[in-house]
């Protein structure tokens, strides 16, 4: 009688545990959940090539970024412009290598940074409770309570636009998210046993809180890391574009696309801002993709 | 002569009950009411009550892993040396974690799932002075050995284990600064039944290899029986009955714990047990009732006991010490 297929596979599935080449390579559970999602595999693909493609963007590019060449104006794609130049002669390709250099720290670095002094506030603040916990509450919905935008006009206002202007509004902005997540899962975390355990034998507060139970809160925060990472890269677009982001003369994907503002170029010099466009929200879709990944890898209660 | 090694005095712990806008204080719940216990060496103390009498908090507040609001905890180290616990600061109470640990009730949230067990284990071990990670590795690997374990296993995660073998690491755990009281916060109440005789065995074995003295906390008066040398019985935040395990069995002064004995179930068909039903739950204990905390739900209430709360009083059953604190009770009181 012949084996069915089902047979075979468990044939060959016996032969390998008899001869231990049965791998026995240890990859942890979170990884390979996570390769299993393809959307997050994809997203993590492309996400590297971009960042890559951006740190290596001299490598890439002949073209300086913000030389100025008025005989090369506002021409369209061709092989030597891959995504042709703008009304100044500029490569439109190399201004987007270069801008995702800008617009990725941006993005991340506010999104790290921020999470960061969420984090270290939220995890004390949340395992300690009491006052510090009212304080730090108060002084997070004080800052979720600013339109970031109006924060965006003062500071420019007050200090001129530049970069680290950017990145410190985001964090201003952004902390008290990370905050409240950090400081949600240590008020659940804080009454698990084992942290009465740690705390029967007298170790310090900064030992308990940091090592022992930070590690068990991280997974929503990676996820949202990820997720804002997305966030502030569309607000620095937004903000680039409207012209109260990052100085004009810096490359970044929302200074390229603010030349859109003019209705002629809007319709008649479709590559200027039409790349860049796709190249945000690819990049964005992708960060997305990663977060989603992420979330569901790292979530103890989806174990397969 | 019986030395001891943990004195309570009028141990009270309450928590303050907020509401409104401004979280003002509305009531306090009385979880620990004013609490006298004197714990000997090597002895095996029961603590039982049904649920939210105040059991846990007690055994947490010995440890100050809830801190007391009133009332004396005081340590009586080998030497006599007497320590009052509750009024050091956080730094001085070091020495003293060491001589006290606890065993937690839930074997699923007492081990961190972040680390391994030997990850988990080490800082202890560390503060406590244990600078090589060989020698550390060492007395954990050993302690698992004596909880019937495998060394190997120290390097494995919570996930991997079942629940009694995780309600063991949490013994290891206890174990691993040597200390001299452990409280068992109802250690064995969230295993089936094979694995909490087993775990119970180990427990025995363990007190009589390391001299240990044991508080154990739990609801079910059957386990009680066979372990402790003495039972104190808790309700609604006060100990009712204190007295050695036989003579609660055998002489029962206090009708609540008439009732809590008349409930466990008997393996043999022909006897007649007089099961004696308690109507109605513990009163609040934000609004303990008036006069003997019991008499709402007491069989033989009579009137004093609406007015007059009863003091734990000292009589002899079988030439032991008994306390009881009942009015109803016509035994000549010994002082």
């Amino acid at each position: 009688m012949a084996k069915s297929s089902l047979d075979k596979k468990f044939d060959q599935i016996r032969k390998r545990e008899e001869e231990k080449t049965f791998s026995t390579k240890k990859r942890s559970r979170i990884v390979n959940k996570f390769l299993n999602n393809r959307l997050a595999v994809l997203g993590l693909i492309i996400f590297t090539i971009i960042i890559l493609a951006s740190i290596f963007a001299p490598l890439l590019s002949p073209y300086d970024p913000m030389r100025v060449d008025l005989r090369s104006m506002r021409q369209p794609p061709s092989l030597d412009h891959w995504f042709g130049t703008d009304s100044t002669g500029r490569d439109v390709f190399t201004r987007v290598l270069f801008g995702g250099r800008v617009s990725i720290f941006i993005g991340l670095g506010s999104a790290i940074l921020s999470a960061v002094v969420g984090i270290a506030v939220g995890c004390y603040a949340g395992y300690k409770g009491g006052w510090i916990d009212v304080i730090a509450l108060r002084i997070s919905e004080i800052f979720m309570s600013f339109p970031q935008i109006i924060l965006v006009l003062l500071l420019v206002s007050i200090t001129g636009q530049s970069l680290f202007n950017l990145m410190a509004i985001f964090i201003l902005t952004g902390w008290g998210g990370m905050y409240r997540l950090a400081r949600a899962r240590m008020l659940s975390l804080r009454e698990e046993e084992y942290v009465q355990a740690l705390r029967s034998f007298g170790l310090s507060t900064f030992t308990i809180c940091y090592k022992h139970m930070l590690p068990n809160a991280l997974s929503p925060i990676m996820v949202n890391i990820t997720l804002s990472t997305a966030m502030f890269i569309l607000t620095e677009a937004g903000l680039s574009f409207l012209g109260l982001g990052v100085p004009l003369n810096i490359p970044t994907w929302g200074n390229i696309l603010n030349v859109a503002q003019d209705i002629l170029i809007l319709q008649n010099y479709w590559w200027m801002w039409g790349p860049v466009g796709i190249v945000i929200s690819v990049f964005v879709l992708c960060v997305n993709f990663i977060g989603d990944g992420l979330r569901d890898s790292t979530d103890p209660s989806q174990q397969g | 002569m019986k030395k001891e090694i943990l004195k309570l005095r009028g141990v009270k712990v309450h928590f303050p009950v907020q509401a409104g806008v401004f979280n003002r204080v509305v009531g306090h719940v009385l979880a620990v009411d004013g609490v006298d216990l004197a714990i000997f060496r090597g002895e095996v103390l029961g603590l039982a009550g049904e649920s939210g009498c105040g059991k846990t908090t007690l055994g947490k507040a010995i440890l100050r892993l809830v801190e007391p609001t009133d009332g004396e905890v005081k340590y009586i180290s080998q030497d006599d040396d007497e320590t009052e616990l509750t009024s050091l600061e956080k730094k001085d109470m070091d020495p003293f974690r060491k001589k006290l640990q606890i065993v937690f009730q839930d074997p699923h949230s007492s081990l961190n799932p972040s680390f391994t067990i030997f990850g988990s284990l080490q800082d202890p071990l560390k503060k406590f002075g244990i600078k090589s990670k060989e020698e550390r590795r060492k007395i954990i690997g050993d302690l698992l050995e004596a909880v019937n374990m495998r060394r190997e296993y120290m390097d494995r995660y919570p996930h991997e284990f079942s629940g009694g073998q995780r309600q063991r690491i949490g013994i290891v755990r206890a174990l691993c600064l040597e200390p001299e009281l452990i409280v068992c916060d109802e250690a064995v109440s969230a295993l089936d039944v094979s694995i909490q005789a087993q775990v119970l065995k180990l427990l025995m074995q363990l007190k009589k290899e390391k001299n240990l003295t044991y508080l154990f906390i739990t609801h079910d008066l059957s386990v009680t029986e066979y372990l402790c040398d003495r039972i104190a019985v808790m309700y609604l935040g006060r100990i009712v009955e204190l007295c050695d395990s036989e003579d609660l069995y055998n002489n029962t002064l206090h009708p609540y714990s008439e009732a809590l004995i008349s409930a466990i179930p008997v393996a043999d068909l022909d006897k007649q047990t007089k099961r004696i039903v308690l109507e109605g739950d513990v009163p609040s204990p934000v609004n303990p009732p008036k006069g003997c905390p019991f008499h709402p739900r007491c069989p033989k209430a009579t009137d004093i006991c609406k007015t007059e709360v009863p003091t734990l009083k000292k009589y002899s059953t079988n030439g032991n010490e008994h306390y009881a604190s009942c009015h109803l009770i016509d035994l000549p009181e010994i002082s």
